[in-house]
């Protein structure tokens, strides 16, 4: 398996490294590029409607944060005054190294504790409750230093995300025939996810002994596997190989047309271009920007915030990828 | 040769004592928390001298075998208590910290002459005053039997009944932990041994299957404690530091994490250690080695040993006789 891996590697970067991951994306984002359910329809339509600014009302908003203030000693890493997140939409979160992106993901997701602030999910507040409590609300995530269970199996990995398993109570986990039938049926669909990440021939494997990017396989299938409301991704496809891209942005859009809120953070502007219903930017701790994609990458305090400078370049623009542009870029912000 | 095959008998007859059957189970419970769920309880020995406390002082009281074994078992669960419900919430080290410090309280207040009236002090409690409801259930006949080169009597303090006892409930308490930790909730506690933030993310409450594996690894110890106070005294000055010290390189050495480990681990310790310390006596005693080792240092050398073997096995097999060596590979993070 890890040599089929390293093949699709390879396959997926030719020799002229330079168009082709792009249009491997496109590909992806055009063999889904309509959504198919009516909540994913219709959350494309609302958002069609909505005025791109910051905070923005959503018609249907599934998560709403108010007033978020996270401090580290002097340093404000987070300060978001207002965000709604449309259900049944795809919304990036993106923003420089640094921004406070996923500072704020740990904030709402009970991982850390902010010194002031109010959100909610579904209508439910959720400030100060723990970690635990909020997946089980159905708001789950990944970390972006990615969490594989070392030594348990891939398949170990999967079946301890599983909801509602009587045999996880002390009391009956001595009495295998309380909970057997349940775990035949997470076991199933524990399979079934697996494949859909082509991890199903590691699934006896030790978790420890994936690579990096399957790791980050892993913990996507894992998140799924509790049957979330809303999935929150911390850099999924960081270390993902090009191919594999493709079929996680395809899995991403799938979920979202079943259904699912999907909020994720991305440095892959081409990603995030591709399947996002909406975009919101942060920098320096704050919400510089939010809107469709095509609209919020030619932004001016987006382009500022990423680039430093008054440049007409959209951030979707190919030309960035090109080091000597970035470099003159660089050289310009220096002599200003 | 009549030497050695003495040397060999005791070794031997150190597989099936009382004691090594009682490290046994403490070393079981102590599994629960390192091996299965990442917890590092540095104070076992608290846990079995609470445990011997409670039952002794029980009986003394009154208490019938089966109600003391209760208070015994009751006296580890609070203790799991008081010390898992304010430091499981930090991060791993505190625990490590709060329990070698309370295990030392623990003894500290078994020695002074506060509790005297219950505890015996320095001196402790003498087994005849405890050991009588124990002793009246053996179905065994009076009389003493040998099997091979091993004799004793059937009933008393060093007595077959206490060995059938002792390794009974070490059967028992194997059968239990494997049930438990092969099952969901097994599950759960090795997730939280990886990465607690993970299980966490996946809306497990960590902090309640934390205290779960505190308090059963606990009341193993507490059960250790009083297996191995059945054949002996309660003497509050032996259950101390050296005793968690033991506790820990019974588990490491039969293997963390796998259900047999802490038995093997147990029986191979305790058969090595007297093979060691009654191989050095009789050389010196015999031999020109007493020059350098004189009987007087045997046990001094001993604990070194101990401390050294436990040190090159962290070092150069830490996954123990019976643990997984691939498991191992993945321990850096
Ligand atoms: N525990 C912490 N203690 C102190 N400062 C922190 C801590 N966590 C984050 N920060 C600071 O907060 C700011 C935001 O960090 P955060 O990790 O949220 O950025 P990010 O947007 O996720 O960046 P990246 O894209 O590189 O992942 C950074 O300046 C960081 O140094
Ligand atoms: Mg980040």
């Amino acid at each position: 398996m890890s040599a089929d891996m390293s093949e699709g590697t390879s396959a997926g970067q030719p020799a002229d490294a330079g168009p082709q991951p792009e249009s491997v994306v496109d590909a992806a984002a055009a063999a889904a590029v309509a959504p198919t359910s009516a909540v994913a329809t219709e959350a494309r339509d609302d958002l069609a409607q909505v005025e791109p600014v910051v905070g923005a009302p959503k018609p249907d908003a599934i998560l709403v944060a108010d007033d978020v203030v996270r401090r580290f000693g002097g340093m404000t890493a987070v300060d978001v005054t207002h965000l709604e997140v449309q259900r049944g939409a795809i919304t990036a979160l993106i923003g420089p190294n640094g921004a406070g992106k996923t500072t704020f993901f740990n904030l709402l997701t009970g991982f850390d504790t902010p010194q002031s602030g109010r959100w909610s999910f579904e209508g439910n507040s959720l400030a100060g409750k723990s970690g635990a409590r909020v997946a089980q609300a159905g708001m789950v995530r990944t970390f972006q230093l990615t969490k594989a269970l070392s030594r348990l199996t891939v398949l170990q990995n999967m079946l301890l995300a599983a909801r509602n398993n009587p045999g996880e109570r002390f009391w009956l986990s001595w009495l295998p025939f309380t909970w057997r039938a349940q775990e035949r049926a997470a076991t199933e669909k524990a399979m079934e996810l697996l494949a859909r990440f082509k991890l199903d021939a590691k699934a006896d494997d030790f978790a420890g002994s994936l690579s990096g990017g399957q790791r980050k396989l892993l913990e996507m299938a894992r998140a799924l596997m509790t049957d979330p409301t809303m999935i929150m991704l911390d850099e999924p496809m960081a270390g993902v190989n090009p191919a594999l891209v493709q079929s996680l942005l395809g899995h991403v859009q799938a979920l979202r047309d079943e259904g699912m809120t999907v909020l994720f953070v991305e440095h892959d502007m081409h990603a995030v271009r591709h399947i996002s219903d909406w975009v919101v930017v942060m920098a320096e701790g704050r919400i510089v920007a939010e809107g469709p994609p095509a609209s919020v990458m030619q932004d001016q305090a987006v382009v500022d915030a990423y680039l430093g400078a008054h440049h007409d370049t959209d951030l979707g623009d190919d030309s960035l990828l090109d080091p000597e542009i970035l470099a003159r870029l660089e050289a310009e912000e220096e002599k200003r | 040769m009549d030497e050695f095959l003495r040397i060999l008998t005791q070794s031997l007859a150190e597989l099936i004592a009382p004691t090594t059957a009682a490290y046994a189970i403490a070393a079981i419970g102590l599994n629960l928390h390192f091996g299965y769920t990442g917890l590092l309880n540095m104070g076992q020995a608290g846990f079995m001298l609470l445990g011997a406390y409670g039952f002794g002082i029980a009986t003394i009281a009154g208490a019938p075998f089966f109600l003391a074994v209760l208070v015994a078992l009751v006296a580890g669960l609070l203790f799991a208590l008081v010390l898992g419900i304010p430091t499981l919430q930090l991060r791993g080290d505190y625990l490590a910290i709060v329990t070698i410090s309370a295990a030392e309280i623990i003894r500290w207040i078994g020695r002074s002459t506060w509790l005297q009236e219950w505890t015996g002090g320095a001196s402790g409690l003498q087994g005849r005053n405890y050991k009588g409801t124990f002793q009246d259930l053996s179905p065994l006949p009076d009389g003493r039997t040998a099997i091979g080169p091993l004799e004793y009597i059937n009933t008393g303090s060093d007595s077959w009944w206490t060995r059938l006892f002792a390794w009974g409930v070490v059967a028992l308490a194997l059968l239990f932990v494997f049930l438990i930790t092969r099952s969901p909730w097994g599950r759960v506690l090795k997730g939280i041994r990886e990465d607690e933030d993970a299980v966490r993310a996946l809306g497990k409450n960590v902090y309640s299957y934390k205290l779960q594996s505190l308090a059963l690894g606990g009341m193993l110890g507490a059960l250790g404690g009083v297996l191995y106070v059945l054949p002996i005294t309660i003497a509050p000055d032996a259950m101390g530091r050296t005793m968690t010290f033991f506790v820990w390189t019974v588990l490491l050495l039969g293997g963390a994490a796998t259900v047999f480990g802490p038995v093997l681990g147990a029986m191979i310790f305790f058969g090595a250690y007297m093979f060691m310390r009654t191989g050095m006596r009789a050389l010196s005693e015999n031999t020109g080695v007493g020059e350098i080792i004189s009987t007087t240092n045997v046990e001094q050398i001993g604990g070194m040993l101990v401390g050294i073997t436990l040190m090159l096995l962290v070092i150069f097999r830490p996954q123990g006789i019976l643990g997984n060596k691939k498991e191992l590979a993945f321990n850096v993070r």
